[in-house]
């Protein structure tokens, strides 16, 4: 039996005024892939995870999480944008990590996780606390629970972004660039959560320049080129052979 | 120049000066809580994309804020009864100085929440937060702890500005300072302590307020 996959993105269009920044993306992953997308800055890559978790809005194409479309319906044969609550709804089908952190200033390390519980997913504020511990430990903050965003070092407030974002439930993990804004030697802290989630059999669409982290996590690696999807392939292949100059000439510029 | 100071007549009725004071510390606690709420809306509709609403926001703000508060005072008191709104002189001052406090705070509001970074509402819409949700748990905490301050010293300024109901003699601390100066001719006594009694209560609020701010700040 064929399962439906898990994200399934068809013709995905996407402008802002007259400069078309994806121009017709397609990509299916399945549950527990782990995929990586690479590409020159400017190419798209963060304006496509924002039309999956539909912080942006898109002109054409389809978005389906696990076989439901989310942020647009036909009605009377004209495609239209989903009511607010419906939106926040499908966006919680995913999390997101951004690049730079954006952890709620005013909140513990542990109530930046449990607000989502308890507003979103209407959790006690017991049982939301123990959802949070959970996932704070699992990235490795637990004795730091109590502490502000502002107490907490880059890397340390990246993990409970991510922790944020876990705990949520999501039925994938979407993450962008997520060590760029980290000095080096946090860089791998974070990385470390990541792989750790991948082995769990989280799936995950990850943009990333970390090259040899790419290589090591995913299943499968996308190189985007000017709003295209230039080359995808296993790790091994697309890194080893690259088909096209582009993608040649963009992997011998970057740093492993 | 013979003038022996004398501060019996101010100490007979200093319990009336006292009145006097708790009253406009009321007037001014009732006036920026409800002046706040008018702040916050008219903050959000400066900011919306809908012309309608930035254009009342701006033409309110505008308007308050170029018009003395003495003349706001008397209009609301003097000129909208003839208009068919009658008020107490208490209710009357109360409602000119929320009008006046909202148009102050829309601007405080307004600075608030243009300094918050957008990746912070992203964040609450991406955890799966509505857009009011967003909002209300997350920009508006952020912003109200960011422009605490601000709102600390429109407090104090709000507190000062009571002493102009005794225009429209609500029986706050001017007006009973006045009382005791015209009924006793203690020019300079009823005077001193009423300015005296300012000071003090101004310097405790802001001390009280510096506390809350220290308590509330975003470490
Ligand atoms: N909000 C926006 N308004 C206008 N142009 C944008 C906006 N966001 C991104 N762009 C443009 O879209 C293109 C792709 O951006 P982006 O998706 O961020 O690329 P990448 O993440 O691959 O570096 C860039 O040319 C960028 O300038
Ligand atoms: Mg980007």
């Amino acid at each position: 039996m064929m399962s439906e996959p898990l994200l399934f993105i068809e013709n995905l269009h996407k402008s802002f005024g007259k400069l078309e920044v994806l121009k017709g993306v397609d990509l299916t992953m399945n549950a527990s892939d782990v995929v990586s997308i690479i590409g020159s800055s400017g190419s798209g890559k963060t304006t496509m995870l924002r039309c999956v978790n539909l912080l942006e809005e898109f002109h054409e194409g389809r978005i389906l999480i696990d076989g439901e479309e989310i942020g647009y319906t036909l009605k009377n044969g004209k495609r239209q944008r989903l009511p607010k609550a419906q939106i926040a709804r499908h966006r919680a089908l995913t999390g997101m990590v951004f690049q730079t952190f954006n952890l709620f200033p005013h909140l513990t390390a542990l109530k930046n996780v449990t607000l989502g519980l308890i507003k979103v997913r209407k959790m006690k504020k017991d049982e939301a606390a123990e959802v949070a511990r959970h996932w704070l430990s699992r990235v490795g903050l637990l004795d730091r629970q109590d502490h502000y965003p502002g107490q907490l070092s880059g890397g340390q407030q990246q993990r409970v972004a991510i922790a944020r974002a876990i705990a949520m439930n999501p039925k994938l993990m979407l993450f962008d660039e997520v060590t760029s804004a980290l000095d080096p030697e946090l860089v791998n802290e974070v990385l470390n959560v990541i792989k750790d989630l991948a082995s769990d059999g989280m799936t995950m669409l990850i943009v990333t320049h970390e090259m040899r982290f790419a290589f090591d996590v995913s299943t499968k690696v996308i190189f985007m080129n000017e709003g295209r999807i230039g080359e995808q392939g296993p790790p091994a292949e697309l890194f080893n052979n690259p088909k096209s100059k582009r993608l040649a000439e963009f992997i011998q510029n970057s740093t492993f | 120049m013979d003038y022996r100071l004398n501060f019996d007549a101010v100490w007979r009725s200093f319990d009336l000066l006292l009145s006097g004071l708790a009253l406009g510390l009321g007037l001014a606690i009732v006036s920026i809580f409800i002046g706040s709420l008018i702040g916050l809306i008219a903050a959000f509709a400066m900011l919306s994309k809908n012309k309608l609403w930035r254009g009342i926001a701006v033409a309110y703000v505008t308007a308050i804020r170029n018009t003395p508060i003495l003349v706001l005072i008397f209009f609301t008191f003097f000129a909208l009864p003839q208009l068919g709104v009658r008020l107490g002189k208490i209710e009357s001052f109360v409602f000119t100085l929320t009008i006046y406090s909202g148009a102050y705070l829309t601007e405080v509001f307004r600075g608030g929440l243009i300094a918050i970074p957008p990746g912070l509402r992203e964040a609450g819409l991406a955890v799966g937060l509505t857009e009011w949700g967003a909002q209300r748990w997350v920009i508006i905490p952020v912003m109200i702890r960011n422009v605490l301050p601000a709102l600390s010293n429109n407090f104090i300024s709000l507190f000062k500005d009571t002493s102009l109901a005794a225009a429209i003699a609500v029986p706050e601390l001017t007006f009973y300072a006045r009382q005791i100066n015209v009924n006793s001719f203690r020019v300079i006594e009823s005077w001193t302590v009423a300015s005296l009694m300012y000071v003090f209560a101004c310097y405790i609020i802001a001390a009280g307020l510096r506390l809350v701010e220290r308590k509330l700040a975003i470490p």
